[in-house]
């Protein structure tokens, strides 16, 4: 079993805040395709085309028939422990002040043996379970588990290095008026966190949510209009030293394509909410988050963005809404490039229509508030980097996966004439 | 699979070990250089004179051989650059060897050295390999002792070896670095010292591991006739093997490549182990030298701690071993590592080894082991060297 990890003492003001360090990030592009699992939660590895074998470390060829036909499968995360070690001493920083770091070597049933991170629960000889995270570098890497869960088990040290678990963290949620901000809460304190600090934009003008939440524990209702500079930096002054995860969940939704519009009115309403509150957001929180991410078991460690999976590819009948999201999800690919050096981690949560007021002419399957407050938990708890909530969500990645002009072709098709 | 040729008619002399220092703040060139001077005049030759070069670094970059050839003021006409870390010595004696025997080269210098300035250590672990780059160094970032602390804990948990007898290899290898006064370690190691050290990467402490340092070593290869014909000592090869990426279907490595070839290897040199006066193993881990005491032919396999507790490994002993106290007592100078034990090695079978001379020793085993590409050592060689001329 792994020690409980118990609620940080207050912040010592008179102590440094230890630097951002992260473990090494360099990576041939081969590798890369781990992380690119990682990224979703996936264990995949290279499966050769032409002989099946399955390979690891990643290579540009077969090690066993030299095909240059590689792909990356998901296999089956199951091994054995052959080797183990603690390692006491490492030139690289960020190992050093984490020293004692086990690791082992795991023979996988598919095959390859594999150096990977260990939990502290697992022992020479017995059967594994190899999950692909994103560590502080944002590089996939391999953390053996035991099989069977182990009391406490995400308390691992190792284990919650490679995930933004929000036990014990302080979350703030951007905007109390989204019909998914209760679920959100709920969720997120079930999951540990200490404080959910909720933004709230024109609060002269009530909103169910704030009945709902001002009342309950642990939660702090707090004056945020993500489209005006001076109320975000006013926000990142009072509580951007104490968030450790920063959840955007800030939309302005109209239906519509160009067409249907006779004036820019709403789409700059749209941008103003959708893409430059998330700079503002961004610029008045990011730097202090980055300086933030090695301070201990509430350290600073992820930024969430709620984006619509119509970022990909848009759908016409909300046609200026998904051009905002395009742009918002660039901003994040933007973002994830600023903060990586620091270890914050920018996890981007795709969504289908919801049960929102101008979503209703949409068809189901919708997204419930629920289901996305699970995606948004479980997101964090795996360190993930692309969450995909709902069925519509996911099949648009499917098939924007397989034919990005496909897809945008049957996203557009006419009716019959113009 | 075709019998090799003999390296009949080759000779090997003047070798030379600069000694090493913990930090230095000369170049990789320097060290180099300072090796294949000692060599030239321990012979009596001129620059002019060497004809065919082979160099072993790590830390010459940007340059390769290729450079050094201008740099030293060199003209060869065959010219080798060996990246094979602690195997690079014996597969440098051995191309040179077969340059000579084909005429390709009339003396060859092999050289290997490295400096280590602050921090190279570090450098040089961050661009090692793509594998180990991908998929080792995230992992803790433990270097080499964490590669090597698996290795053990299998090797352990696998045969039954004690931390006590890994142990012993290395006290005795510290009792005779006492006698090799250009040791970088010079105070002696009790087995307790070594049980009581500071772990390092469980279940390897400080003592099983070596000191990174700055240094070259360096031979001379020839024919028979010349060295002769210019009065040198020599020494002559009675057979040589390399191997790469053996057995790379064991989930840990627990064996290396000798395995395949050694039979061959006693073949070409006429002799048993029996016969082999003084074994040189390469020594960056203890563990590895048990691998190849087992590997050689000197006892069976996992019978290695056994051996180790029934034998005595130091110069006066019935099993000397790393006579000059190996890297693990004399210290680790980069790529010259592949060479610590091959020049120790010529200098026994020559008679000059001065402090830690093993009486009598005419026959003398030498092995290599590296390149840590991601979990193991990939390559391996190994060599018997005999007595020539005592001229």
């Amino acid at each position: 079993m792994s020690t409980p990890l118990s609620p940080p003492p207050k912040k010592d003001p008179q102590k440094r805040t230890q630097s951002p360090l992260r473990p090494p990030e360099a990576r041939s592009r081969a590798a890369l395709g781990l992380t690119a699992a990682a990224a979703e939660g996936r264990f995949a590895l290279q499966v050769c085309e032409d002989c099946g074998t399955v390979q690891y470390p990643p290579r540009d060829v077969c090690g066993h028939c030299l095909s240059t036909g590689l792909e990356w499968q998901d296999i089956s995360p199951a091994g054995t422990l052959l080797a183990e070690t603690s390692i006491r001493t490492s030139i690289n920083l960020y190992f050093r002040e984490r020293t004692p770091w086990r690791m082992g070597s795991v023979k996988l049933e598919a095959g390859p043996v594999v150096l990977c991170h260990l939990h502290g629960d697992c022992a020479r000889g017995e059967a594994v379970t190899l999950l692909n995270r994103l560590d502080a570098s944002g590089q996939g890497v391999l953390l053996a588990v035991p099989t069977n869960r182990t009391s406490n088990m995400e308390d691992d040290p190792q284990m919650r290095a490679l995930s933004a678990d929000p036990k014990h963290r302080r979350i703030l949620i951007t905007d109390l008026r989204n019909p998914n901000t209760p679920a959100l809460v709920t969720s997120l304190l079930e999951a540990g966190a200490s404080t959910v600090f909720v933004g709230e934009a024109e609060s002269w003008r009530p909103h169910a949510n704030r009945d709902l939440l001002s009342g309950l524990d642990g939660v702090s209702v707090l004056p945020l209009d993500v489209t005006d500079t001076a109320s975000v930096q006013r926000l990142a002054g009072e509580i951007g030293g104490k968030t450790d995860i920063l959840v955007n969940n800030a939309r302005f939704l109209r239906p519509g394509g160009v067409l249907a519009r006779s004036d820019t009115t709403f789409a700059r309403e749209e941008m103003e909410t959708n893409y430059l509150g998330l700079m503002r957001l961004a610029q008045a929180f990011g730097p202090g988050m980055c300086a933030r991410t090695n301070d201990g078991v509430n350290s600073a460690v992820a930024w969430v963005n709620v984006l619509s999976v119509f970022a990909l590819s848009n759908a016409p009948d909300f046609g200026c809404f998904s051009a905002t999201n395009a742009a918002a999800y660039s901003l994040c690919q933007s973002l994830r490039g600023e903060f990586r050096s620091s270890g914050l981690r920018v996890m981007t949560v795709f969504t289908g229509p919801d049960d929102d007021d101008w979503t209703q002419p949409v068809p189901p399957p919708k997204v419930t508030s629920k289901a996305l407050a699970k995606a948004v938990v479980k997101g964090l708890q795996q360190g993930l980097e692309d969450v995909w909530c709902g069925d519509v969500a996911m099949e648009i990645r499917e098939r924007w996966r397989r034919d990005p002009k496909v897809l945008e072709r049957e996203l557009t098709q006419g009716g019959e004439g113009a | 699979m075709g019998k090799r040729q003999s390296y009949e008619g080759v000779a090997i002399t003047a070798p030379v070990s600069v000694p090493y220092q913990r930090y230095s703040i000369e170049t990789a060139h320097w060290w180099i250089a300072g090796a294949l001077r000692g060599s030239l005049q321990a012979a009596g030759l001129r620059l002019a004179d060497v004809d065919g070069f082979s160099v072993a670094s790590f830390t010459l970059f940007p340059d390769t051989a290729v450079g050094l050839t201008q740099h030293l003021g060199l003209c060869p006409r065959w010219l080798d650059n060996i990246p094979m870390g602690g195997a690079s010595g014996v597969i440098a004696l051995r191309r040179a060897a077969r340059a000579v025997q084909a005429g390709d080269a009339d003396i060859v210098a092999c050289v290997a050295g490295d400096t280590n300035h602050i921090d190279s250590f570090r450098n040089l672990l961050s661009s090692f390999s793509r594998f180990a780059q991908d998929a080792s160094y995230p992992y803790g970032f433990g270097g080499p002792n964490a590669n090597f602390a698996l290795l053990t804990d299998r090797y352990m948990h696998e045969y039954g070896a004690t931390r006590e007898d890994f142990g012993r290899i290395c006290v005795a290898q510290r009792a005779n670095a006492l006698r090799n006064p250009n040791a970088v370690m010079k105070t002696s190691l009790t087995l307790e010292q070594y049980l009581r050290a500071r772990p390092i990467a469980d279940p390897i402490a400080l003592f099983d591991c070596v000191m990174p340092c700055a240094g070259s070593e360096c031979f001379l290869v020839m024919s028979v006739e010349e060295a002769e014909r210019r009065d040198l000592p020599y020494a002559v090869i009675g057979g040589t093997i390399e191997r790469h990426n053996a057995h790379a279907e064991d989930p840990v490595q627990l064996r290396g490549g000798w395995t395949l070839d050694v039979e061959e290897l006693y073949a070409m040199a006429d002799c048993t182990p029996d016969d082999i006066d003084l074994l040189q193993t390469y020594d960056d881990y203890p563990v590895i030298s048990m691998m190849q005491i087992e590997d050689l032919g000197f006892c069976e396999k996992g019978d290695g701690p056994d051996f180790v507790r029934s034998r005595d490994l130091t110069i006066s002993g019935d099993f000397p071993h790393n006579t000059s106290g190996g890297q693990l007592s004399a210290g680790q100078a980069g790529a010259a590592g592949g060479f610590i034990g091959l020049v120790e090695a010529l200098r026994q079978v020559l008679g000059t080894a001065g402090g830690t001379q093993v009486a009598d020793a005419t026959t003398a085993m030498v092995s290599g082991f590296g390149m840590i590409n991601y979990d193991r050592g990939v390559c391996t060689s190994a060599a018997i060297l005999k007595a020539g001329s005592t001229a």
